[in-house]
């Protein structure tokens, strides 16, 4: 199946990400990099390990500050220093290591720094596992163990709650770590599902990952980097796996001789 | 209560009853939601109280421990450690140490002394009544900025909190001996005194049924009010028997306390006093005057209903978990964690400032060497209590208990005439064996 329905890029962008930079104690992890995403698209980041992939993501998010470059969120300069400013722009992350407090029970990580509260100012537990509930519902209706920490749940389990945390508040941008590192066939076939629907709904989607067939089958575009630098983007319907490999492995655009 | 059609226990398809008297315990504690760990304590506590009366009626021919003057003074020697307990437990939760509390208390002790004996008299006047809501203030904000200090240093400088506290150790120690140039400041205000407890310092069987009844409605709103936010969002609910039983043993234990204090009268001499202070005309003998709960031993409860509220309620309190549990995580939903880190230490500060009030008061003087080895208690009360030093687990109630088996060692071993040297061994092998305990109790339930 292919996910690689024509995506309208003649409006503004969702996120764009300008000339981005950023190094840590003089290694440059990531250098110069410009990429950009449009609504109901996917546009996968790839790369080998420590090219830069998960460092760019997190300056969306809010995780680490940028050296130099600039962010836009429709149109608009975005200022993003912490995660609570990515938030406030709609920019919902899932992480590879899912970022949930082992000792907290689920509705407790889905609303972790966003906790509803009584008009007292108390946090309400009652209404946000009634909420927790409602949710887990439409994404992973066998979920039951509502009372327990987190630690107790099973691999797919805890997927589900960190997907949930980026669903249930509206998110506009998602970016996906690794989404499907951790999971089972089933569970896998569930996050390609669920990202589908999301495109419908018309999000945008960076998705992180090292697996070319899953991006062959659930992205739109291709970003891939390399040794921090942006190699290239690409339609995923212009071009083969062993191109993307070429670009991963050899840094070299499809049609070009090795850089 | 709209569900009082299936309040029986009586389940529509009982099982075999084999399988009932099996898992009656399990079912109980399902039922009720007591936590076997709670429970455990509680059972530790009664095997100790109970070992040390009958070691003393067997060996001595008379227990001391079981007497309402002993139990008494138990709860006004808990006060102080408690107090600081409480705060430990969110130290240790989010994976720090604070090592520096009991010179803390030493240094705002000294602090205080000074600013009620020589400072507030030359501007209020001698027995001013503000001098000692002054002076409590006062050393409480002194306990915040130095543990907001520490924490800082910890949140901001990545400095180990093991290290930054183990620094205030012996800064904090050096320079309550420095201002008061290891000088003994006493007497302290006479209203001052109060707080440490004694005779006076009791709110009388009066006062004592107030708060106990206060302590009732307060377990029977709680259980109400839990009822109704399980039935508005149409949880499952606690049977209504189990309610009712968590609701009457709250009630009993309160009301058990209440007698308890109420029954220890006060003693001759203080008697005396009075009957001279008032002009009555009665002989000694015929006047019982109970003491009542200690005022220091009501700030412990004021102090743990607090923090169990904010720890259970707040968002703060979330986020003091979140942090132990997983600290990257907390930082990537957005939470300050440095700033909460500071937060956490100046609240540390705070009660050991707090702890200075009730400890100097009843000593009814300041010297610089109040405290010491305090934080080692306030640490073995709060992991004693189920605190994990791994971080993420804590409570502030089961920290308060492990104060109180901590204290009841300590003052159990001085009634039965062990010395010193016995003491600690018995103590420091109880804290290592309770933590064993902790770790075994873990590993089954995972």
């Amino acid at each position: 199946m292919s996910a690689n329905s024509p995506i309208d890029r003649t409006g503004t962008p969702l996120v764009e990400m300008r000339n981005i930079s950023i190094s840590f104690g003089g290694i440059q992890a990531v250098d110069d990099v410009t990429v950009d995403l449009y609504p109901g698209e996917v546009v996968g980041l790839l790369g080998h390990n420590g090219a830069g992939k998960s460092t760019l993501i997190k300056i969306l998010s809010g995780a680490y500050a940028a050296d130099s470059g600039e962010i836009y969120v429709n149109g608009e300069k975005a200022t993003i220093t912490n995660p609570r400013d990515a938030r406030d722009y709609n920019i919902e992350t899932i992480y590879q290591t899912l970022a949930l407090a082992d000792n907290l029970d689920a509705a407790s990580n889905l609303f972790l720094g966003r906790e509803l509260t009584t008009k007292f100012g108390m946090v309400d537990d009652a209404q946000m596992e009634a909420e927790c509930r409602k949710i887990m519902k439409r994404l992973n209706p066998n979920f039951r163990k509502f009372g327990e920490p987190v630690s107790a749940l099973s691999g797919g389990q805890r997927q589900s709650v960190a997907i949930a945390r980026a669903v249930y508040f509206d998110a506009k941008i998602l970016i996906m770590d690794e989404p499907t590192a951790a999971l089972g066939p089933q569970e896998t076939q569930m996050v390609a599902e669920l990202v589908q629907e999301l495109k419908r709904q018309g999000l945008g989607i960076f998705l992180i990952s090292h697996d070319i067939a899953d991006v062959m089958e659930l992205c739109d575009r291709v970003s891939v980097m390399k040794n921090g630098q942006l190699v290239g983007t690409e339609n995923v319907a212009d071009v083969t796996d062993d191109d993307i490999l070429g670009m991963i492995i050899l840094g070299k655009k499809p049609g070009q001789k090795a850089a | 209560m709209t569900d009082t059609t299936n309040a029986p226990a009586a389940p529509s398809n009982p099982p075999p009853s084999q399988a009932m008297k099996k898992s009656a315990w399990s079912r109980f504690l399902t039922a009720t939601e007591l936590d076997t760990r709670l429970i455990g304590m509680v059972a530790a506590l009664i095997l100790i109280w109970g070992g040390f009366h009958l070691y003393g009626v067997m060996v001595n021919g008379q227990g001391f421990f079981l007497t309402p003057r002993n139990l008494w003074n138990l709860s006004v020697q808990t006060a102080s450690i408690g107090i600081m307990a409480t705060g430990m437990v969110l130290v240790i939760i989010t994976r720090h140490i604070d090592l520096s509390v009991g010179s803390i208390l030493g240094f705002t002790a000294i602090l205080m002394g000074m600013m009620q004996v020589n400072i507030l008299p030359q501007y209020l006047g001698l027995g001013h009544p503000a001098i000692w809501v002054i002076t409590v203030i006062f050393g409480i904000i002194c306990g915040m900025l130095i543990g907001g200090f520490q924490g800082a240093l910890i949140a901001y400088g990545g400095i180990p909190a093991f290290i930054v506290t183990l620094g205030g150790l012996l800064v904090w120690r050096g320079c309550a001996f420095l201002v008061a140039r290891g000088e003994t400041i006493s007497p302290v205000d006479s209203t001052f005194t109060l707080l440490g407890g004694g005779p006076y310092g009791s709110v009388g069987f009066m006062g004592s049924w107030i708060v106990g009844a206060i302590i009732c409605a307060g377990v029977i709103f709680m259980i109400v009010n839990g009822r109704k936010q399980r039935t508005k969002f149409q949880f499952a609910k606690r049977p209504i028997w189990a309610d009712t039983f968590l609701a009457v043993l709250g009630c009993a234990a309160a009301i058990g306390a209440v007698l308890l204090v109420n029954s220890y009268p006060w003693p001759t001499g203080i008697v005396k006093q009075y009957i001279a202070a008032n002009n009555l005309t009665v002989e000694p003998s015929e006047l019982f005057i109970s003491h009542g709960f200690a005022i220091p031993v009501l700030i412990l409860m004021v102090v743990a209903v607090t923090m169990n509220f904010v720890m259970n309620n707040t968002r703060f309190g979330r986020y003091v978990f979140a942090i132990g549990g997983n600290p990257e995580a907390a930082a990537l939903a957005g939470i300050d964690t440095k700033w909460m880190t500071v937060k956490i230490f100046a609240i540390m500060g705070g009660l050991a400032g707090l702890s200075a009030v009730v400890a100097s008061a009843r000593l009814n003087s300041a010297t610089n060497a109040l405290g010491t080895l305090d934080e080692l208690y306030v640490i073995a009360a709060a992991v004693i209590g189920g605190t994990s030093l791994a971080g993420g687990v804590g409570t502030i109630f089961g920290a308060i208990l492990g104060a109180l088996v901590m204290q009841s060692l300590q003052s159990g071993m001085v009634l039965i005439g062990f010395d010193a040297g016995m003491q600690q061994v018995v103590v420091g092998s109880v804290l290592v064996l309770a933590v064993f305990l902790d770790i075994l109790y873990r590993r089954k339930s995972k």
